[in-house]
């Protein structure tokens, strides 16, 4: 029962980091203030309420969601190529969704139009990467085609974001594509939240219920086969499960980078490498991570930081401290 | 369709190999549950096309592999690894999993869908570990196993699939001496759970210690089928691999002979 007291303490202190998360801000609540509020329902300070409900807690929801689905995704994709390195864009699903977005300004859409295009943007690129994977077909490396397939997608996507930033107005248009690219939890409402939170479960739920035989797969697909996994089908649940749950975010956030590489590698150091609890444990760790780089980005500085940058500037020198913390074990 | 004593796995005049084009050719043969059979030839001659038909991973060119009558092919997945469990050459993964994970993995098709191992899977897969004298290793790293550990322990996941037949593709390569013998010892003792042991090698000396029959693969058809006592001559090994090799009769354990190979070399 070691995992299911890990799992425990993890949600006590994501529950302790949101707490104080929403008590810092431009108008500083102390947690104590915070947990009588909680506790009570009475507040002596009557903005209090008002703060916590109305702008501390959408957004802190948008960190937690954000980051559980970000690390979820990318430990799913780690463990269907069964590469430690791999990131959930590995199949395009960033460059479709910033293509999709960039598309969604360019016409001018409200902010909602944009979402959809992203998202769509997202799935689309993924959907296109396994049909060319499926083209290129049998008798080959499945899964090594399957990623260069990505590889060729993304940069297709790529380079017609690039032409979209070419043409877009450099005054208006262009710096809104930039900052959509570089990420943000700002101005997530609970009216969107809403939408994405069931999408994002209807993804995590069966990838939560496939995690055992997922392990299955770590030794290859042909040993996967020869112990009774149908390993085309479980391929294409996790890919699609896993791009839903990204695609999802990413249409509210923009792209946050490094979460879905670097916290499956810290969950799986704690947790091991069993799907079973990793998946739990990479979402509630990124939960608490994009918490934190979320209420640096909104309160270090007098400007809002997009996060992304923080996630990189961060994300860098402690993916190197871990990797060679692990490389003294295996992965 | 299981239950039975000693079911059959069937060639029938098939031709095996990729794309439409044959390998080996015509090939009839057969292995019954419970009988250990060791399949020999030179490198490249098609023992792993060989294998990767018997695990239904490519059909057959022309012919028929059945299962007790039933094709191959018309099994699931699933249903097949009831059947056929399989010990490839070389194993990795990435991901350190602990040796008892890496057995439960062997319960995949007993499993639901959704399912995770329970108890039951846990003692089955501890069973197994005992079976081959590595209940040690249960806690351990898969990882940070010698070649011979793993080697026993992918064995031990194979068990725990509970299959009828074993496929085993040249187990004693790359094991030092020592471990050769202790694997191909617990391969033996394995062929007297009735489940049927096919499987490649490289050493003659094998199949003298542990098959009931050898099958010889050899430009492209399965020639010499038989006991290894009769198949395994100085000419057919000359034949087979093109080097003398002289075979002798040794005392083994005071009531009766075994034969052993011993290549000239000047």
């Amino acid at each position: 029962m070691k995992s299911v007291s890990l799992i425990v303490v993890c949600l006590c202190m994501l529950a302790a980091f949101s707490v104080v998360s929403a008590g810092i801000g431009r108008y500083p609540v102390s947690p104590a203030a915070i947990l009588s509020w909680m506790a009570t329902g009475r507040s002596v300070d009557a903005n209090v309420p008002f703060i916590l409900l109305n702008i501390r807690l959408p957004r802190l929801i948008a960190a937690i969601t954000a980051g559980g689905a970000l690390a979820l995704s990318g430990a799913a994709y780690q463990g269907l190529f069964r590469n430690p390195m791999v990131s959930p864009d590995i199949l395009g699903v960033s460059s479709g969704s910033g293509f999709g977005a960039a598309l969604g300004i360019l016409l001018s859409l409200p902010v909602a139009g944009v979402q959809i295009m992203s998202f769509t943007g997202g799935i689309t690129a993924v959907l296109v990467a396994m049909a060319v994977s499926r083209s290129i077909g049998r008798g080959h490396d499945s899964v090594l085609v399957l990623v260069l397939s990505g590889i060729v997608i993304s940069s297709l996507f790529g380079a017609l974001l690039s032409m979209l930033k070419y043409v877009a107005d450099p005054l208006d248009k262009l710096p809104a594509i930039t900052y959509w690219l570089m990420g943000s939890l700002a101005d997530i409402r609970m009216s969107e939240l809403s939408i994405v939170i069931p999408l994002v479960i209807t993804g995590a739920v069966p990838l939560m219920l496939i995690s055992w035989r997922l392990n299955v797969l770590s030794f290859g697909e042909d040993e996967a086969r020869s112990l009774g996994l149908n390993t085309g089908l479980m391929r294409g649940v996790v890919i699609v499960c896993a791009t839903l749950v990204s695609a999802s975010i990413i249409s509210l956030s923009g792209i946050i980078g490094w979460v879905g590489l670097v916290v499956p590698h810290i969950a799986r150091f704690v947790a091991g490498p069993n799907h079973r609890i990793l998946f739990p444990v990479s979402f509630l760790f990124g939960a608490m991570f994009l918490l934190v780089v979320d209420t640096l980005a909104r309160s270090a500085a007098s400007v809002e930081i997009p996060i992304g940058i923080i996630t990189a500037v961060a994300g860098a020198p402690f993916f190197i401290y871990v990797m060679k913390k692990s490389s003294m074990k295996s992965w | 369709m299981v239950n039975g004593d000693g079911i059959l796995l069937e060639m029938k005049g098939a031709g095996l190999g990729y794309n439409g084009r044959a390998i080996v050719d015509n090939v009839d043969f057969t292995i019954r549950s419970g009988e250990i059979v060791c399949l020999l030839g030179q490198n490249g001659v098609g023992k792993t096309t060989l294998f990767k038909t018997l695990l239904g991973f490519i059909r057959p060119v022309y012919g028929k592999v059945t299962i007790d009558g039933k094709e191959l092919s018309r099994f699931s997945p699933g249903e097949l690894a009831r059947l056929v469990s399989w010990v490839p050459q070389s194993h990795s993964t990435p991901f350190s999993y602990a040796v008892r994970d890496v057995v439960m993995f062997g319960r995949t098709v007993h499993l639901g869908m959704f399912a995770a191992p329970g108890r039951k899977d846990r003692i089955v897969a501890e069973r197994c570990l005992e079976l081959l004298d590595i209940g040690h290793l249960a806690g351990r790293p898969f990882t940070e196993l010698s070649g011979g550990e793993r080697q026993m322990v992918i064995i031990a996941r194979a068990l725990a699939q509970e299959a009828r037949f074993m496929i085993l593709d040249e187990p004693a390569s790359n094991l030092d001496y020592g471990n050769q013998v202790r694997v191909i010892r617990k391969i033996k003792e394995l062929g007297s759970l009735s489940i049927g042991i096919f499987m490649a090698t490289h050493h003659p000396d094998h199949a003298f210690m542990a098959a009931s029959r050898v099958a010889v693969l050899d430009s492209g058809r399965l020639c010499h089928v038989g006991p290894p006592e009769e198949i395994l001559t100085s000419e057919t090994l000359k034949e087979i691999y093109g080097v003398e090799v002289q075979v002798f009769d040794t005392p083994f354990r005071e009531s009766g002979t075994r034969k052993v190979c011993a290549p000239l070399v000047v």
